[in-house]
């Protein structure tokens, strides 16, 4: 459904950020991409959606090639394609609700949009989406008094109304405690599941990220030095990505059943 | 530096380094301040006898505000005040709207590069011609009269907001804007919802301390014809009646007083 063909991004300093990447990822599969900080993960997902124009190779969603679209096919082909952000990036001064509901703002007008008179239909999904990250109560709060893990979900939420083929995620657990970090990736796994979307989760945390994907892209350098199940990431293989360490502790299976019946209590 | 033995640093102390790292340059540099503060106080000439007779004008003038005289040009005072507030009012409004444009176009992040040397040029050109220079030349070409003062107004209002709406849109948080543009927003939903939540306050307060300039202001233009209190205020100082000048003082004083105590409860709502 996704595929990158030789994608390159060179930046004006001289910095390959990728070199000439290619990837393919089916309908609803969820991939977790790692690497060392640096490694151009960041960079990859935003050549994605061109949030970062990529220098060269071709972007292929579905059967468009989105590094040749004009910029009014660009904000369609955006609408296709949910981001999710580090550090949250709601717009703070907004409340819950308009933060929901600027996904859709690729669908309507800008009067429609300027006077917050959207349609039911998308009022209605995104009470729906706040009630299923157990957020409706906080509909009408202002983002900047929520918590960093509720941010998050609201981020989801954000993403998913815009009803995508797929998501980008760039590190959606960065700046969150570890509990909270588990529940964010159960809920991005468990909502691409229900709605069979494809997503990129650019994730730092390696056991995190074994914890959840079936798949794992190895990013070094901007080039992938790994493609596999997350059983395959022996030490060696870490090695090879992100330098020299002891990595026995890392990989170390962790069990997560006490964890989700912590969520289910709340 | 990563040579430096522990050894031979421990128990040596420890200062910040100076900001100027050659002392013989840091050196001149305070030497030549100082000569340049000595020399430049040096060259102030002061008449002290004209100051001695000076000293009595000054407390009569101060001694009137001891008795300010609202009454006998109370209607001249009140036509001027009301001038002075209808123009600023107008000038502020109309200022405040064509900046807020201009003061897009005058962000390096948000414009492109062809946009953002126009704006930035308006804003220049505003900024550089001082309030009572283009009241001077709009009075020539307006006539004598408060609309050449909301004209002057207007223009020196763009210069004041677009600028510090544009340095304010500039360091704003990048990701909150960022994730807009990847919903697929077009532009002007992109600056409504990504842009304007950021800036909205310090828009508000520079607005509401522009009103409060504009009306300073248009108490000094006034003086050059441009209309409003100042130009009653003018016509006080003309025929040495002070008192009536200590009037209208007060009352400019009382109202950016109150300008100042209402911005104040304004900005503190919009955080």
């Amino acid at each position: 459904m996704l595929r990158l063909e030789k994608l390159t991004k060179t930046y004006k300093t001289g910095d390959q950020a990728l070199k000439a990447i290619d990837l393919e990822v089916p309908k609803g599969q969820v991939l977790a991409l790692i690497g060392p900080s640096g490694a151009g993960k960041s960079t990859m997902i935003r050549c994605i959606n061109r949030l970062v124009e990529p220098t060269g190779g071709a972007v292929m969603l579905d059967d468009t090639d989105l590094t040749r679209l004009g910029s009014g096919a660009l904000r369609k082909a955006r609408r296709e394609m949910g981001m999710i952000f580090q550090e949250y990036a709601l717009v703070e001064r907004l409340t819950v609700m308009e933060n929901v509901l600027s996904g859709r703002l690729g669908f309507v007008g800008f009067w429609r949009s300027f006077l917050r008179r959207y349609p039911q239909s998308d009022v209605d999904e995104a009470f729906r989406l706040l009630d299923r990250v157990g957020l409706l109560h906080m509909a009408d709060k202002r983002a900047d008094e929520l918590s960093g893990g509720q941010r998050q979900r609201v981020g989801i939420c954000r993403a998913l109304i815009q009803n995508p083929k797929l998501l980008l995620v760039d590190e959606p657990t960065a700046s969150l405690d570890p509990k909270t970090s588990r529940q964010i990736m159960r809920l991005i796994t468990e909502l691409c599941r229900e709605r069979g979307l494809a997503a990129i989760i650019n994730i730092h945390d390696v056991a995190l990220a074994q914890m959840f994907v079936p798949r794992v892209v190895g990013l070094r350098l901007g080039e992938i030095v790994y493609d596999g199940g997350p059983t395959g990431l022996t030490p060696d293989k870490l090695t090879e990505i992100y330098g020299e360490e002891d990595w026995e502790a890392t990989i170390e299976k962790v069990d997560d059943d006490e964890d989700a019946d912590i969520e289910a209590a709340e | 530096m990563s040579d430096i033995a522990l050894d031979d640093v421990l128990g040596k102390g420890w200062k910040k380094p100076p900001f100027v790292k050659r002392a013989w340059l840091r050196w001149v540099l305070i030497v030549g301040f100082v000569a340049y503060i000595i020399a430049a106080f040096a060259t102030i000439e002061v008449d002290w006898g004209r100051v001695y007779i000076g000293l009595d004008r000054g407390w009569q003038f101060i001694l009137s505000f001891t008795r300010p005289d609202f009454i006998s040009r109370w209607g001249d005072i009140w036509n001027g005040l009301i001038e002075s507030i209808v123009m600023t009012v107008a000038a502020s409004v109309v200022g405040i709207l064509i900046s807020i444009p201009i003061g897009l176009g005058a962000a390096r992040n948000i414009a492109p590069l062809p946009v953002y040397v126009i704006c930035r040029g308006i804003v220049a050109i505003s900024r550089a011609l001082q309030e009572i220079i283009v009241a001077i030349l709009l009075v020539a070409i307006f006539g004598f009269g408060p609309l050449a003062g909301f004209l002057t107004l207007s223009f020196a209002t763009i210069g004041f907001l677009s600028k510090l709406l544009a340095e304010d849109i500039e360091a704003m948080d990048r990701s909150q804007a960022e994730a807009i543009k990847a919903s697929g927003a077009k532009w002007m939903q992109w600056i409504n919802y990504g842009v304007q939540p950021q800036v909205m306050p310090r828009l508000v307060g520079l607005s509401m301390y522009r009103v409060d300039i504009n009306f300073r202001e248009s108490a000094i233009l006034g003086l050059v014809g441009a209309g409003g209190i100042g130009a009653t205020l003018n016509t006080a100082f003309d025929r040495y009646e002070y008192d009536t000048a200590a009037a209208i003082l007060i009352l400019i004083i009382g109202i950016v007083m109150v300008l100042e105590y209402l911005s104040g409860i304004i900005r503190a709502r919009v955080q």
